[in-house]
């Protein structure tokens, strides 16, 4: 039994993709963690592709490793925390016991899919997640939330400066 | 053929991982990257299920979710710069105005 292409490119992005995700849990710094965050959209974004997303994956380089991120970066910046603002992580018994929990909580679902047994992919045609075929699926059946999509960008922009400013 | 089930442990990684960020730490601005680790592990999932249904639903969902992480990102991250303007922290132990003591 070989290891195909495809299994090699699931690991090759899945571990990094890992990795930089507890990256982001580890970093004390705000920007390491928004740098590994960036990091593990990018691996991300290799995982769909290998999932025939390929609109997805653009959007996700673009929308998520392009614009949120660099929101973030900016407020990471504009605040420009010292260490003695950002403090010590303190491990109060409440987190031990968080933690544990969702140690506990990713096993039994990694148990359940494992017992669920390996479940094979269906055949996708040549135009699966392409421009074309998602455009055409949100403009149709998907037309009334992609429109209420642009209300809530326009309600998230004004709340956001409304928010963020010291006097209207 | 990698099955549904790698992608789908994997989507329950980064979603334990984000959890653990969430409930872990104590800057409000790292707090919400976790967030959007735990939204990006709920895309993996629905994209994982429509690869495998041959389903492009969730593709359709998955790009709604990435426009509300968009909007959750602009929204939260004010809240956190007028936090910063009146309490003059970021940190969620210490804004504690609304705890019932």
């Amino acid at each position: 039994m070989g290891i195909t292409a495809e299994q090699a490119l699931f690991w090759i992005f899945a571990i990094p993709l890992m990795a930089s995700a507890a990256g982001v849990i580890m970093a004390r710094n705000p920007v390491y963690a928004a740098m590994s965050l960036v990091s593990a959209f990018f691996w991300l974004a290799g995982i769909y592709v290998l999932l025939t997303a390929h609109l997805l994956a653009f959007v996700q380089i673009i929308v998520y490793a392009g614009a949120i991120m660099v929101l973030f970066l900016f407020v990471v910046m504009l605040l420009s925390l010292t260490d003695a603002e950002l403090g010590l992580e303190k491990m109060t018994a409440l987190k031990v016991v968080g933690i544990v929990g969702t140690a506990g909580l990713l096993s039994l679902i990694v148990t359940a899919l494992v017992q669920s047994g390996p479940r094979a992919m269906k055949a996708v045609g040549e135009d699966f997640g392409t421009v074309r075929a998602v455009g055409k699926i949100l403009f149709t059946q998907y037309l009334l939330p992609f429109e209420a999509t642009s209300v809530l960008l326009l309600v998230a922009i004004v709340g956001a400066v409304v928010v963020a400013k010291e006097k209207i | 053929m990698v099955p549904v089930t790698n992608y789908l442990a994997l989507a329950a990684f980064l979603f334990a991982i984000g959890f653990v960020g969430v409930l872990v730490k104590k800057n409000a601005i790292i707090v919400f990257m976790c967030i959007e680790l735990m939204l990006n592990a709920a895309n993996l999932t629905f994209l994982a299920f429509a690869r495998q249904q041959g389903s492009m639903s969730g593709h359709a969902i998955a790009f709604f979710v990435i426009a509300v992480a968009a909007a959750e990102a602009a929204v939260g991250l004010a809240i956190v710069i007028a936090v910063y303007r009146t309490r003059g922290t970021v940190s969620v132990d210490e804004v504690e105005v609304l705890r019932d003591s």
